[in-house]
């Protein structure tokens, strides 16, 4: 079941045209900015099949800076989201792809700051709903409709049940997890989407555990 | 947990409950969430809906490519002239459904209803069958958690996107759903919403999606005028006993399979249909400039 709530169907309440082409893709961009942490300094968007072909239409450019700069889908600030941008020093490209993606409404979006860069493809499912499919090469599936946190770990025994353990002893209960690596015995990612908010004790907590290199929160 | 129409309806009847009511308890269930909580949240999407209408159908809105804007309230105005030959309560809802796209267009501020290119159909039909059956804000409510129910079907059994199936994915599943919550406000049976559905999906099969200039415009505002037509048409076709020969769940399916089959030109890439003719070209060209 891809779509789990009523609310996926009547709603979301959103700044139109298009749920898929401006509120998915500004959630999509929301998901980029909540994983950076920080607001970066450039962002570059690779837009594939219809998004290529009808952004500009349907405000998917506007929606995607919008959502970097952390505008929701219902924010007022969305339309005027460039001009948001340029005050605040965000640099934005967009790149039209001509290969064909998996799903019709694809973006790949890298985002950077100073040293660090986030790279990131999320795809817009209809009625305003995403997946993220990967992050930094690692794929992955995650709604962005649920609190979630992501473990960038070593590829070591015992991580995933450290993790899992201290979550527990906070009595934060797991809905759904993946765990990926590109390599054996290098860096790994755990994704898990829970059911309440995390708080920052808790992501305190799974920071000091031994083999996990980087915690990272998205919520509601 | 229903995953299909039959379900829903055989867990309805089992129970003699309306179909809203599984929906909001479904809900309930899956984010342990109280009734109220859910409740003020529906609340809140149909006042969304009622103030687009509302601006829709009273100011002169219009979009920023110039393509669509004032319909809706030229057909209220209509309304309030003349006595239209197809039927007051069609053409209110007709008018409220241009009215809400074209807040759309406009960048307006709309609630997804599944998506925002058919956002017109479901409120557009609600508020003009509210004014027959004057329903409480409860029941209006109760409209709004049976057209999810149906579209929550839809969409995990086929497909609310446009790029992925097309227009009938669209429009055509908020007609369906429309039709099937309108069944359950006039007092019909849930299998007669599950009939109202299949019915109103049955004539939308095959709806490409083709905007012009790839914007939520053309056809998309008049699309959603015929969506909430088409809507009560079922409705009062199902409430009168007639029945869809194919199960609902197979119209569904049809839905799906004609979506995969469809050219990627006919499925929201504004490359085909009525974005490719000359005067969708010029339209285009005149906006874009390419």
């Amino acid at each position: 079941m891809q779509f789990r709530s009523v609310f996926d169907i009547i709603g979301p309440v959103m700044i139109g045209p298009s749920s898929s082409h401006t509120a998915g893709a500004a959630r999509i961009g929301l998901v980029a900015r909540q994983l950076f942490e920080t607001e970066p300094e450039w962002a570059a968007f690779h837009l594939y099949g219809s998004f290529a072909k009808t952004y500009e239409g349907h405000g998917t450019d506007v929606a995607l800076v919008g959502g970097i700069l952390g505008f929701d889908t219902f924010d007022d600030r969305m339309t005027t989201s460039f001009h948001h941008a340029d005050k605040r020093g965000l640099r934005y490209t967009f790149i039209e792809e001509k290969a064909q993606p998996e799903h019709p409404n694809t973006v790949r979006i890298r985002l950077g700051k100073g040293e660090d860069v986030l790279e990131l493809v999320g795809i817009s499912i209809g009625g305003g709903k995403v997946e993220i499919k990967e992050l930094n090469g690692f794929a992955l599936r995650l709604s962005g409709n649920h609190p979630a946190i992501l473990v960038m770990h070593d590829d070591r025994y015992g991580a995933i049940a450290n993790v899992a353990t201290r979550l527990a002893k906070n009595e934060i209960n797991i809905g759904h997890m993946e765990v990926s690596r590109k390599e054996q015995g290098k860096e790994a990612l755990m994704v898990i989407e829970v059911d309440e908010n995390i708080d920052s004790e808790t992501m305190h907590d799974l920071t000091m555990l031994e083999h996990v290199r980087r915690v990272t929160k998205i919520h509601d | 947990m229903f995953k299909n129409a039959e379900e829903l309806v055989r867990i309805a009847e089992q129970r003699s409950v309306p179909i809203s009511e599984i929906m909001i308890e479904q809900e309930m269930e899956a984010y342990d969430r109280s009734r109220e909580d859910i409740y003020a949240q529906m609340d809140r999407n149909l006042e969304v809906m009622e103030q687009a209408v509302e601006r829709g159908v009273t100011e002169q809105v219009q979009s920023v490519s110039g393509l669509t804007g004032g319909d809706g309230k030229r057909l209220h105005e209509y309304l309030q002239t003349h006595t239209p030959l197809s039927g007051e309560l069609i053409l209110d809802a007709v008018s409220k459904a241009m009215a809400t796209n074209e807040v759309n267009a406009a960048m307006g501020t709309i609630c997804a209803t599944p998506t925002a290119g058919s956002a017109g159909v479901v409120p557009g039909t609600l508020f003009a069958v509210k004014n027959r059956l004057e329903p409480t804000r409860e029941g209006m409510i109760r409209y709004l958690f049976t057209s999810g129910a149906f579209g929550y079907i839809i969409a995990n059994n086929a497909s609310i996107s446009g790029a992925a199936g097309g227009c009938q994915a669209e429009v055509g599943s908020a007609t369906g759903m429309s039709a099937a919550a309108i069944v359950e406000m006039a007092g019909g049976s849930a299998r007669q919403s599950a009939q109202a559905m299949a019915i109103a999906l049955k004539n939308m099969l095959g709806l490409v999606c083709d905007p012009v200039a790839g914007l939520v415009e053309v056809p998309c505002v008049k699309r959603n005028a015929f969506g909430a037509s088409n809507a009560l048409t079922a409705a009062d076709m199902a409430l009168a006993g007639i029945e869809s020969r194919i199960p609902c769940d197979e119209v569904i399916d049809a839905m799906f399979r004609i979506g995969q089959t469809m050219p990627s030109t006919l499925r929201e890439t504004g490359e085909g249909g009525l974005a490719a003719t000359p005067t969708g070209r010029k339209y285009q060209a005149e906006i874009f400039g390419k």
